[in-house]
């Protein structure tokens, strides 16, 4: 499945993460000595994270040209479904044998990545109609809407099954057999295995007949469905891919976080996976976690260099960091870190 | 109307908002024709094409294909059904090469679902490799292969023309419709495209084309139909039709044209 033209650079990507998580294990925090606490573990699983996000997001927005402002949506409906159906499984009826076995929350979190991404046909079938500004808007509001209904327990106070504000914590790790996934050195590897698999997922759709169609639909759906590229379908089928990746991710930080609130899934952090998928490039799958790392890296030498001296207004001024990013990247790097020649050196030996 | 016709354009009327592009128009297409369109601008010849590849819906009336009706369908229906189509305004994918507007038009034929192109299954690999194979036979006769893995973007415009209509051949058409073949191209170039299109219709490819260049449609159609205002004027062989009086008269009026 691997021996593709991007397989050796995978390969090494996969090398490069295995290296580091395995010095990590060895000799925990040696990652945050080398860098004088810049790069802790913690970075590098949220990285991980985000990198299984913006795979879903590169196809859908810079393949397929699909603006989507709302993608942090579907990470908390992952992460949501994983936490109440983890530690309200009493409460939901789900019998303590079934919902104390090591499987069940891979199993949730399977479930929950079908069903959102059932979600996302549906409301893709829809919206995907809408060109332009109109899907951005449409996908600003999806995500609004998700938001909003996570907050207000899905309407349905008296269960309070989501929280509310405070969300649900208590969380469990996950486990394979009697084995806790954990540490965070542990658990690292958890998250990049399943941000590798989707760059191998990624990497695959690109370089296929649907790959193909995806680009040709950017450039011009008329001529796409000229000759036969059923466009509406598989626009709702990339939207789709890209929310049930996210739901997955979503899932992976639950157990990671160990609680989940409604505001890590809001407006702001839809608008931080646009940024770090401008920064990284969003036509490509390697500017997924060339964009992650980037974006993430730079918010923790802002918050430890600069707004560390302002603490006040720290919170308030991330969004404005962030649009400031994205203006820059969009009028003086358009396509994101992997147009850049020395990267591509490294990174885009395939091809 | 006779049995035979491969194509049937029955009574169409087609209004934007308040204005009447196509007035219960009739003709049709028989199989293994060339069969050229011509009028005055805005006479509605893309909107018939675009009604043809189901890119529009009519407001009135019937478009039969094969014996069934196309009205209704969406457009990649239509090119499944066996209608190809090349643009007035030509419509490619920018960043991407000649090979691969080659492929997408074979999209089709590779019959691969997202899940298969995720998980690049085995059988998706070995469909590839016979498209890649197949749309390489294609370039070549259309002498494009040495622009295989060109981005669109940098080729001169005469070669777009060439590259719409080895994408159209891809899906394999019975019916291809070509929207202005020969405009922006220069003789040569033209004389080419017209050798191209009388070598498709020796293959079975029936032809429908739209074309301003009179010495060009009047070489290469066996039948002409004129539209002027949406109205379909009249129909039949070239020399007949050059002759016609109303026809003379509609492009007279035009002034500019022909
Ligand atoms: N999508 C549309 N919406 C509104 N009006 C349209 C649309 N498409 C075409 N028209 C109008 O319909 C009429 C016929 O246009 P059409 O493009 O079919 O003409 P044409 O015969 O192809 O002309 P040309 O030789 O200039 O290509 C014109 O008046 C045009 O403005
Ligand atoms: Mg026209």
């Amino acid at each position: 499945m691997m021996a593709r033209a991007w397989g050796r650079t995978w390969f090494l990507a996969a090398a490069a993460v295995a290296a580091v998580g395995g010095v990590e294990l060895a000799w925990p925090g040696t990652v945050a000595r080398l860098t004088r606490g810049l790069v802790s573990a913690d970075l590098l699983i949220r990285a991980g994270l985000f990198t299984v996000v913006l795979v879903g997001l590169n196809l859908l927005m810079g393949y397929a040209g699909q603006a989507s402002l709302g993608q942090a949506a579907f990470y908390g409906l992952g992460a949501f479904a994983s936490a109440i159906f983890t530690v309200r499984a009493q409460a939901l009826g789900i019998p303590p044998s079934v919902a104390g076995a090591w499987w069940w929350p891979w199993l949730v979190m399977l479930l929950a990545a079908v069903a959102v991404g059932a979600f996302a046909l549906g409301v893709g079938w829809v919206i995907l109609r809408l060109r332009g500004h109109y899907l951005a808007m449409a996908t600003l509001g999806l995500g609004i809407i998700v938001y909003i209904v996570l907050r207000e327990n899905l309407g349905l106070p008296h269960l309070n099954l989501t929280g509310g504000f405070d969300g649900i914590v208590g969380v469990p790790r996950l486990r394979v057999g009697g084995a806790e996934l954990w540490p965070v050195q542990v658990y690292y590897f958890v998250v990049w295995a399943a941000a590798l698999g989707a760059m191998a997922l990624g990497l695959n759709v690109v370089h296929s007949p649907a790959g193909r169609a995806l680009r040709a639909l950017h450039g011009s759906e008329l001529a796409a469905e000229s000759v036969g590229v059923d466009v509406g379908r598989l626009k709702a089928q990339i939207f789709a891919l890209s929310a049930a990746l996210a739901s997955v991710a979503g899932s992976l930080y639950a157990h990671f976080q160990a609680a989940v609130v409604p505001d890590t899934f809001g407006f702001v952090p839809s608008l931080e996976l646009v940024v770090m998928s401008a920064v990284g490039g969003m036509s490509s799958i390697w500017g997924a976690p060339l964009g992650a790392l980037a974006v993430l890296l730079l918010e923790q030498l802002l918050r430890t260099h600069v707004l560390g001296f302002v603490p006040a207004v720290s919170g308030e001024l991330e969004p404005v960091v962030f649009g400031l990013m994205l203006v820059v990247i969009m009028m003086f790097w358009p396509a994101g870190l992997v147009s850049s020649r020395r990267v591509q050196g490294a990174v885009w030996a395939s091809r | 109307m006779s049995r035979d016709s491969l194509l049937r354009v029955e009574r169409v009327t087609k209004a934007f908002d308040g204005l009447v592009a196509l007035s219960e128009v009739s003709l049709e297409v028989r199989p293994g024709q060339i069969k050229g369109l011509i009028g005055p601008n805005g006479a509605g010849k893309t909107t018939l094409f675009n009604l043809i590849a189901c890119c529009l819906a009519p407001s009135a009336g019937d478009i039969v294909f094969c014996g069934r009706s196309l009205v209704g369908l969406p457009p990649h229906r239509a090119a499944e059904l066996g209608i190809a189509r090349t643009f007035q305004n030509v419509q490619v994918f920018p960043g991407m090469t000649v090979l691969e507007h080659v492929l997408v038009g074979l999209h089709r034929q590779a019959r691969a679902g997202l899940a298969a192109c995720a998980l690049q299954t085995v059988r998706l690999r070995r469909t590839e490799r016979r498209l890649r194979e197949e749309a390489e036979a294609l370039l070549d006769r259309l002498d494009l292969l040495p622009w295989a893995e060109v981005p669109v973007e940098t080729l001169p415009f005469g070669l777009l023309r060439r590259v719409e209509l080895a994408r159209a051949l891809a899906v394999r058409p019975k019916l291809l419709l070509l929207d202005e073949p020969g405009s922006g191209l220069n003789p040569t170039e033209k004389q080419a495209m017209s050798q191209l299109v009388r070598g498709l219709r020796d293959e079975g490819i029936t032809v429908f084309l739209v074309e301003h260049d009179m010495t060009m449609v009047m070489g290469l159609a066996d039948e002409v139909a004129v539209l002027d205002h949406g109205s379909l004027l009249c129909e039949g062989p070239p020399q007949q039709v050059q002759r016609d009086p109303r026809v003379v008269a509609a492009y007279l009026g035009e002034g500019d044209d022909a």
